[in-house]
């Protein structure tokens, strides 16, 4: 699981109102490196919720020196750009699991996939 | 003026053709040498290899022996059985050249097809005579064991109107029309109830023949049962081995109407192929009847020995040798086969494939499930009838789901450049890398999918698309490929849409598609039922998804079907309709008859598959993909929405030099060259058991109700609805101003 998945990814337990962000318990992190394509990254980061980017990162240690507020004029940072590309798609999650920071509900990550399958009584 | 330009203009044309000619001779010879070894020569000899005219090309022998005799005097005309060239070899080089020139990048026309030929000079022919193959031990042929006005008078006496089904037991199975007399045979248990004989004993017409196999020792015993089967063109039956405890030893076996070949099937591989004549007796005992299977492929044409006036008759004629072969176009084709009902255990010397010994008797299928009336049937319905058969079938699905349809590429690719898209029901993650300028996501409730797509490199986790994990509004696009259907209920089908509609952004568009209950719309019928009249077999490969897939050289799939044995049809001929509220079992490349039903699907290979999940060849994907991912370049439709169209509608279509090299790269044809899969499907005692069959439950769609489905959810219009290859199909937007 990259973190570009993690932003987007929610608990979904029934009668939680707060599923988001979820806190992330790894493992194993692993950093494949990735193409550089600022343009792409550019594209990603107004789509993303930044602070939960942040969050995400420095759990796993990776945060570099992420501010918590998005720079302006990011698309011309380059520095900025190779960061926010590393943290978001060369820093995988492999083992470990996704915790609900409402209900505290666990969905494991196992061989780099997230189980965000629910039991009957949680639908 | 006018003639000069005409003058000026035709040679340039020609020499433009001529270069075509050219270069697809070359590409030719090099796929000869590439895959037969076979070599060229650049100097004219009096052989010459013809890419496009073989037995494997869907041209006939006469056919193509015309053409090449109005070049001069041929010598010898040698056609392998399946391969897609010839090789002529003339009286003299002088004709040989004239061949060459005139034939070569020329139309041959072979029936309702036509093909381009392609001719090069050799400097040898492989003509090597195969040594015979002997007829299974205990197999004896009697050609013209009746006569033309007795066939005809038996023909006359099976009655196929259907108004006395009762007393003769008449079904018309999925490949062939069958009707019992004396007592039934029944498909769900490969077995007969010996103490209710039918109504109608063996029509009193076939009592002179029958009268003849006794006195000419055909048979010791005036046999009591009769099953009557009627093949069209097209049509065949699974390789099987009558079952012992049914029927005494012999079983006699008249052709009648038409020819056709017939497989015999050795447990240690062995293959026999026989041609079975109109008019002939074929008995079956001792090895033959116990211990090889017998079959037909169903088909349309069928290589038989060329009819040589003057080689006909002295030899049976069967196919032991395979140089001297022609294709026989196959007409209908009855045959009556005669058994005695066993009163007593089998005590043959073949117990490993007796069921009276102890050898497996063919499971009996579990009985339908109905269609859900509330929430938690529904779910346990998808429970047992989805999800858990996408778990077990994961590796053998997504291997046959490569090719990403166009339209839903088209989709992906009109959308800009870094836009969010999450494919909700992912399976193997096929469309999560057609556009690579997209953030893609994939969700399946199948966790054995979701890994294939991880191993891919794609983004991807396990959960249900009724309950998406992923924030609302998030997404700029989602598709829903061959998902909704799966729903038991109208509810489940609405909540699926609404959770669709949830992710997507204010301006969001979602592409949904589901089977369609027509699978014939505007007069034209879907790969997923033109296919069933394709050398395909009955198996498989329900078109929900790709056309594209069956796309592939008949081969492969084909060769797999052949191991199935005859108690593979009986979910099928059992429940063809819904009786007491409960599921109709489709019958794969059928029209749908109901709108909530099961389709079967066959597991290939089922052991290896299940178990060795993501062996090696998941690995290789896994970097290939990679790579590809890496590379975040143009976007790029990375589907392949032309393939060779020669191969879509059947195996003998116009054939373009493609053809050669697809033949090759796949397996066999079916046919002669199987053996080597059926041995090892048959290998041991316990692998005689057919592979295991899983049930998908589906709601497919009628026209218009997809529209209403989607109507119903607030804030999204239908921007666009079609009909794609037997699916019904909607764009959806999002309202902008929720």
């Amino acid at each position: 699981m990259k973190l570009l998945t993690h932003n987007m990814l929610t608990s979904h337990v029934k009668g939680v109102t707060k599923g988001y962000p979820l806190l992330i318990k790894a493992t194993e992190v692993k950093v494949n490196e990735v193409d550089f394509n600022p343009q792409f990254v550019s594209r990603m980061i107004p789509k993303l919720e930044w602070s939960a980017l942040v969050q995400a990162a420095d759990e796993l240690g990776h945060r570099q020196d992420l501010p918590v507020e998005l720079v302006p004029e990011y698309e011309k940072n380059e520095e900025f750009l190779k960061k926010v590309h590393r943290v978001l798609l060369e820093v995988e999650v492999i083992e470990g699991c996704l915790r609900c920071p409402e209900s505290g509900r666990e969905f494991p990550i196992s061989r780099g996939i997230p189980n965000m399958l629910l039991n009957d009584d949680e639908v | 003026m006018d003639a000069t330009v005409e003058n000026n203009v035709k040679p340039v044309r020609r020499s433009k053709e001529d270069k075509k000619v050219i270069r697809k001779q070359l590409k030719a010879s090099h796929t000869l040498l590439k895959h037969e070894g076979i070599s060229t020569a650049p100097q004219p000899t009096k052989s010459l290899v013809v890419a496009n005219g073989g037995l494997g090309n869907g041209v006939s022998r006469e056919e193509l022996s015309a053409a090449l005799k109005q070049m001069g005097e041929v010598d010898k005309l040698i056609m392998h059985p399946n391969k897609p060239y010839a090789f002529v070899i003339y009286r003299s080089e002088e004709s040989a050249r004239k061949a060459h020139i005139n034939l070569n990048g020329e139309k041959l026309q072979c029936g309702e097809n036509s093909v381009t030929l392609y001719l090069s000079y050799v400097d040898s022919v492989t003509c090597e005579e195969e040594a015979s193959v002997p007829l299974p031990e205990g197999l004896v042929l009697v050609e013209d064991f009746v006569c033309s006005e007795e066939e005809a008078l038996l023909l006359a006496a099976i009655d196929w109107s259907s108004t006395n089904t009762d007393v003769t037991a008449q079904k018309s199975l999925k490949h062939r029309r069958v009707k019992h007399y004396g007592f039934e045979f029944r498909y769900d248990n490969n077995n007969v109830d010996k103490d209710k004989p039918l109504p109608a004993g063996i029509p009193q017409e076939c009592l002179p023949v029958l009268e003849r196999c006794v006195k000419n020792q055909h048979i010791d015993i005036m046999p009591d049962q009769l099953t009557v089967n009627q093949y069209e063109s097209g049509q065949g039956i699974p390789p099987h081995v009558d079952t012992h405890s049914a029927f005494e030893d012999t079983i006699m076996s008249l052709s009648l109407g038409a020819k056709t070949v017939m497989e015999f099937r050795h447990p240690d591989g062995r293959l026999v192929a026989v041609v079975l004549p109109e008019r002939s007796l074929l008995v079956m005992k001792g090895e033959s009847r116990f211990f090889w299977t017998h079959g037909i492929t169903p088909r349309k044409f069928d290589m038989v020995p060329a009819c040589d006036p003057q080689s006909f008759g002295d030899t049976t004629p069967d196919l032991r040798t395979s140089s001297n072969l022609t294709l026989s176009k196959r007409g209908t084709r009855t045959s009556l086969t005669f058994r005695k009902i066993r009163n007593e255990p089998c005590r043959c010397a073949f117990p490993s494939a007796c069921d009276s010994q102890g050898a497996p008797p063919a499971p009996s299928p579990p009985p339908p499930p109905s269609l859900p009336c509330c929430h938690a049937d529904a779910a346990l319905l998808e429970e047992q009838y989805v999800h858990r058969v996408y778990d077990a079938i994961a590796s053998h699905f997504s291997s046959t789901r490569h090719s990403p349809w166009p339209r839903v590429c088209h989709f992906l690719c009109s959308l800009p450049p870094g836009s969010v898209l999450a494919d909700v029901g992912c399976g193997n993650g096929k469309y999560l890398g057609v556009n690579l300028e997209l953030s893609a996501v994939g969700c399946d409730r199948s966790s054995a999918l979701v890994q294939i797509c991880a191993e891919r490199g794609f983004q991807a986790f396990v959960s249900d698309a009724l309950s998406v994990p992923l924030r609302a509004a998030s997404c700029d696009a989602c598709i829903s490929i061959a998902v909704i259907h799966h729903f038991s209920t109208q509810e489940r089908r609405l909540a699926a849409v609404q959770e669709l509609v949830r992710l997507l952004k204010p301006g969001g568009r979602a592409l949904i598609y589901v089977w369609a209950f027509e699978q014939e719309y505007n007069k034209q019928r879907s790969k997923y039922l033109k296919d069933h009249n394709k050398e395909l077999p009955e198996n498989h490969n329900p078109a929900e998804d790709s056309p594209e897939e069956s796309q592939e050289p008949q081969g492969k799939s084909s060769v797999h079907s052949s191991s199935h044995s005859e108690d593979n049809y009986r979910t099928v001929d059992n429940n063809q309709h819904v009786t007491d509220g409960k599921l109709s079992v489709h019958t794969n490349r059928t029209a749908f008859e109901t709108k909530d039903l099961l389709v079967p699907w066959h597991l290939k290979d089922g052991k290896k598959r299940v178990e060795g999940d993501s062996g090696e060849g998941g690995k290789k994907d896994q970097q290939k993909e990679k790579s590809k991912k890496t590379s975040r370049s143009k976007a790029t439709l990375d589907c392949n929405p032309a393939t060779s169209p020669g191969f879509d509608s059947n195996m003998f279509s116009d054939s373009s030099l493609d053809t050669i090299a697809a033949t090759h790269s796949s397996k066999p044809i079916p046919g002669c060259d199987t053996s080597q899969t059926c041995s090892s499907a048959l290998k041991s005692e316990s692998e005689i058991i057919p592979a295991p069959v899983f049930h998908r439950y589906y709601h497919v769609f009628q026209q218009g109700e997809l529209e209403q489905l989607c109507a119903q959810q607030a804030g999204v219009t239908v921007q666009s609805s079609y009909h794609d290859q037997g699916n019904w199909c909607v764009i959806l937007e999002k309202a902008l101003n929720r």
